[in-house]
């Protein structure tokens, strides 16, 4: 029986290595819609967590050097004090490496929302946020409904507002 | 022995990249994303260049691609 060899196999299998380490470092397993938001509080993170509990969550992580989370604040603020009665809850998790330039960043746009530093960024790892600011909106059940990967401003408030209110109705 | 050699090598090459890539995650871009990074910073001196490299090389464009590199949207 004649056995047909692979040509040139080291070739082959250098290539597939390399394109499967790319493959590997460029994944994130990013949170998806129906994944269990996991217990916050054991993140380790800076500040107070407000109450959560049968809440709709948005929890949104962003950092002070990115100019399109610094556009999302303000479009935040009024979503927090439309829906907060309804329940509705921000969670803005800050993934900063320097704890002034958030601070800095919050005297210059102050937030009407709960604001908690993730400073040891194992949160965001976990989550796995593909673009900054990434945001998860999640039902009263805990499990997330809906993932924002960037800020496209009108656009995005729009489709915010949407979301939380057919979360609220449910 | 041929084969060998061959091996080794692949298996250096493959080292080589495993060691040297490293993806920057989306949230470890602060550093990019500070405006020092920024090759375009400064408008005016950028036009300048432009045009002397224009009237004089008659080379145009070709400068970099616009962002900061901090990966946002």
């Amino acid at each position: 029986m004649h056995i047909e060899h692979p040509k040139r196999p080291l070739a082959k299998l250098l290539i597939t290595s390399l394109l499967l380490m790319g493959a590997a470092g460029q994944s994130f397993a990013e949170w998806k819609v129906g994944d269990a938001l996991p217990d916050l509080t054991a993140f380790k993170l800076e500040g107070k967590l407000p109450d959560c509990s049968n809440k709709v969550l948005m929890v949104d992580f962003w950092a002070s050097w990115c100019t399109p989370c610094a556009q999302s604040f303000p479009a935040m603020d009024p979503l927090q004090k439309k829906y907060g009665e309804q329940g509705f809850q921000i969670i803005a998790i800050n993934v900063d490496e320097n704890r002034t330039a958030m601070e800095k960043f919050l005297k210059k746009s102050p937030a009407a929302f709960a604001v908690v530093r993730d400073a040891s960024q194992q949160l965001v790892e976990k989550a796995g946020v593909s673009t900054m600011p990434g945001s998860f909106i999640v039902d009263r059940a805990g499990k997330v409904r809906f993932v924002h990967s960037g800020f496209n401003g009108k656009k995005t408030e729009k489709q915010y507002e949407i979301e939380i209110e057919s979360l609220l109705k449910k | 022995m041929k084969n060998k050699a061959r091996l080794f090598a692949a298996m250096g090459v493959l080292l080589l990249f495993s060691t040297g890539c490293q993806h920057v995650k989306p949230w470890q871009r602060g550093a990019l994303a500070d405006s020092v990074m920024q090759a375009d910073r400064d408008p005016l001196g950028v036009a300048q260049d432009e045009h002397i490299f224009f009237s004089r090389e008659a080379a145009f464009g070709g400068r970099g691609v616009g962002g900061g590199g901090c990966g946002c949207n």
